[in-house]
């Protein structure tokens, strides 16, 4: 998901059947975004893991949050079953999304704050989603 | 449509069967109904001669039909008269009852648009007209051989000539055959399409293709494809020009060479350094002008903007265009990059073969003064579905069509219909494969289209923004800066020239004192000190420079500026030992010197250094160095006034010693 002026501007999750519990936490999950970049000022750049482990006893699962220098965040949900994820895995997954992020916003023809609609950018989600499921 | 709707009005009075409505719109088309519905009376009139009947009949159909009452033909009245040409080709009287039998089709020789009888299920048609129309498709059948050729030459020939010129070939090849008609069709494309306009492309190029089928009937189904292309693509056929290479393949997302030159021009338009970039900013205003969805401008975007800069260069310029263009003309866009758009196309047109996207709908820009796109995807349902019969038919003959081309033809004008329409069933492996390569390469039908539309869109274009200075662009090379100065923006060059320093005229004083620092030099030295002084810096800037000898007179003066500032000694020492070697140019500077002695008034003639237009840096040096050597003129001249009055003051000095010494001598006697 990923976040620009703290609303979204594009949403994807691989199971749908929870999808709404994914909106809700990555909704709340800003927050602690909000809270991390206000305390360290200047390293906006700096791939920020929210790490959140076990928020419900019923189901855990992890909440990364990555914020580019324009001050656009990206919040991926990820099962905490699927253990097999690293943190540098999460990185470069964070890496990608921002490469490809970038790579929508130098087209010409996309406004930024509009939802992103780039299918290049479709893919490369749909791939990593693909790889974490 | 126009056209159907047409026929239905004219069909209120008139019963058209399937066929005849199809075929009369079809020739409606061709005759290239304006807005108004009037349709062109020189069409109208070529069509009529086409039918070869006599010109009273000629006239008496157009009276009966109305158009003589009415002073032009609407849509009604054209298909009125079409059936009373029927009727007058089989024998009935010209008369407003004879247009309520059952006739044949009319036919037109040498009509490139045929829309025959492609539905040509009407038997009375065939049979009655078995023999006439084998006449007249004719002219129309082409071999798979010609039918490139013609295309070739259809691509030659001038999109708004009529009909005459394509037909002179129609009537040489054998009718028996009877297979490919396309040729005439595309030939009739050219000169119909007013309606639509402007130049596409893709004329006809798929239309071509379809044509190429043969038709299982004995008049060509091309026609009906190539009508809808006719109303398409009124130039395609120029840009047809393509090599034979280029028709073999068939690859709609190749680019054609007339499509090349006119992104070339486009290009330059916006940017006048085909090396150069061109922005975002500025590719969005251009493209958004072709009227494309925003998220298929992006996905476009995406597809060419290879290097992911935000910017374009002339290849994924060309690409993007050609997206653009093919999506205008009705291709899906691919999801990667087709192979024949990729980056090195540009250099190397591979040979990508089959193509099957048939030639689409031509590419509109929407011009506002220009015929609409909707005319074209008006007639694009139409077209498709006169295609479909024809395609069907066609496909037949493509079985029996053993010229790989053809086949690709047929797959790519079917294809397309298969692709648009979406219910073409019939053939099955050409559609299959024309949509995996249609990801790849497809048949470069649009290609008419977009030389349409390029034409719109030059028109549209002209009020573009002027090419971007580039000034601004962040990856400006020098040696776009270099282009960028030869193109001659004297503003940016003055501006860029800055560098070199530009010394403010010194004062003559400074001057002055340096010449009353070596008075006893002659004047000439004297004037020839600065350029001493000169030379030493005009040697290193010679150095530098590009063309010292040219600038050697200007550097020398512009650095005589500097040397009035530098302490003049070091200069002169220097400039000593810079003499020998820079005696060219000191010869140069000499006769200006000398110039500067005998002739006092400031007229200074100093050669002007040859400029060599060729060097950019020389020229904008030599444009500063013309300013500072116009400083240098005055100080020049005052230097000299300066030195004269100079030479007077001794003199006066020295009378005025002798006077002195005149006057003590004759004090005494004076005393006494």
């Amino acid at each position: 998901m990923c976040f620009w002026q703290n609303y979204p501007l594009y949403i994807r999750s691989v199971p749908t059947q929870n999808e709404l519990k994914f909106h809700y936490t990555v909704h709340t999950s800003l927050d602690v975004v909000e809270e991390k970049i206000s305390a360290v000022g200047k390293a906006l750049g700096d791939q920020r893991e929210l790490y959140l482990g076990l928020l419900y006893p019923t189901e855990d699962y992890k909440v990364y949050g990555y914020v580019t220098n324009s001050k656009v965040k990206f919040v991926i949900v990820v099962d905490s079953s699927n253990t097999s994820l690293r943190d540098n895995e999460i990185r470069s997954m964070f890496r990608k999304l921002h490469n490809s992020f970038t790579d929508v916003m130098c087209n010409p023809f996309h406004n930024p704050g509009d939802t992103i609609q780039s299918k290049a950018f479709d893919g490369i989600v749909s791939g990593m989603m693909v790889q974490t499921a | 449509m126009d056209q159907e709707s047409g026929a239905a009005s004219a069909g209120s009075f008139i019963s058209l069967n399937e066929h005849e409505q199809r075929y009369y719109s079809g020739l409606h088309g061709l005759c290239q109904a304006d807005t108004s519905g009037k349709l062109s009376s020189s069409k109208v009139a070529e069509l009529f001669k086409a039918s070869q009947l006599p010109p009273e009949s000629l006239h008496k159909v157009t009276e009966v039909c109305g158009a003589k009452r009415l002073g032009y033909f609407g849509t009604s009245q054209f298909y009125v008269a079409l059936k009373l040409l029927a009727a007058a080709q089989s024998g009935l009287p010209i008369r407003l009852e004879s247009v309520t039998a059952n006739l044949p089709l009319p036919r037109f020789v040498g009509l490139k648009n045929e829309p025959e009888m492609r539905y040509s299920t009407v038997p009375s048609c065939i049979d009655a007209q078995g023999a006439q129309c084998g006449s007249a498709p004719g002219s129309l059948i082409w071999t798979p051989a010609d039918r490139n050729t013609f295309r070739h030459l259809e691509a030659s020939t001038d999109k708004k000539e009529p009909w005459s010129p394509p037909r002179s070939p129609c009537s040489s090849p054998p009718r028996s055959p009877l297979t490919y008609r396309s040729y005439p069709y595309a030939k009739q494309r050219n000169g119909v399409d007013p309606q639509i306009a402007y130049e596409s492309k893709h004329s006809s190029r798929p239309i071509v293709q379809l044509e190429q089928h043969s038709s299982p009937s004995k008049y060509g189904t091309k026609p009906t494809v190539e009508h809808p292309a006719m109303a398409q693509a009124s130039s395609v056929e120029r840009l047809e020009q393509q090599g034979v290479s280029d028709y073999t393949e068939d690859d709609p997302w190749r680019i054609t060479e007339e499509q090349l030159e006119y992104y070339t021009n486009q290009f330059k338009s916006l940017q006048p350094d085909l090396g150069a970039l061109i922005l975002g900013a500025v590719a969005k205003n251009f493209f958004t002008k072709s009227k494309l969805p925003i998220p298929e401008l992006s996905h476009i975007w995406e597809l060419s903007d290879v290097d992911r800069d935000g910017a374009l260069t002339f290849s994924e310029f060309c690409t993007a265009f050609h997206l653009i263009v093919a999506r205008k003309n009705g291709y899906p866009l691919p999801e990667t990059l087709p192979p024949s758009l990729r980056p090195g196309f540009m250099q190397h047109e591979e040979d990508i073969p089959d193509t099957h996207e048939s030639a689409g709908p031509l590419i509109v820009f929407e011009d506002p003064g220009r015929r609409p796109n909707q005319m074209v995807k008006q007639s694009d349902p139409s077209i498709m579905q006169r295609l479909q019969p024809s395609l069907i038919s066609t496909k037949q003959d493509l079985k029996e069509e053993s010229s790989k081309q053809d086949v690709k033809m047929l797959a790519t004008s079917q294809d397309k219909e298969t692709l648009q329409l979406g219910a073409f069933p019939e053939r099955p492996e050409p559609p299959q494969d024309l949509d995996p390569q249609m990801k790849t390469k497809t048949r470069p039908r649009s290609y008419s289209s977009t030389s349409i539309e390029d034409a719109m869109k030059k028109a549209e274009e002209p009020p573009t923004p002027p090419p971007r200075p580039q000034k601004t662009h962040s990856r400006a090379s020098s040696l776009d800066l270099n282009k960028l100065f030869q193109q001659g923006a004297p503003g940016v060059k003055s501006g860029w020239l800055l560098p070199p320093p530009a010394l403010p005229p010194r004062p003559t004083a400074s001057q002055v004192s340096h010449f009353i620092g070596t008075s006893e030099k002659t004047v000439q030295s004297k004037v020839q000190q600065p350029n001493f002084a000169d030379f030493s810096h005009f040697r290193e800037e010679e150095e530098s420079s590009v063309k010292p000898e040219d600038q050697g007179p200007h550097s020398r003066f512009g650095l005589s500026t500097e040397d009035m500032t530098n302490p003049s000694q070091q200069d002169m020492t220097a400039a000593s030992h810079n003499q020998p070697p820079q005696k060219p140019v000191r010869r140069k500077y000499l006769p200006e010197s000398q110039n500067l002695e005998t002739v006092p008034p400031p007229a200074v003639p100093f050669p002007p250094p040859a400029k060599t237009p060729q060097k950019l840096l020389p020229r904008q040096k030599r444009e500063i160095q013309q300013a500072i050597r116009k400083n240098r003129e005055t100080n020049a001249v005052l230097t000299r006034l300066n030195s004269e009055l100079q030479q007077q003051l001794k003199v006066v000095h020295k009378e005025r010693v002798t006077l002195e010494s005149q006057l003590e001598l004759l004090r005494p006697l004076a005393s006494t």
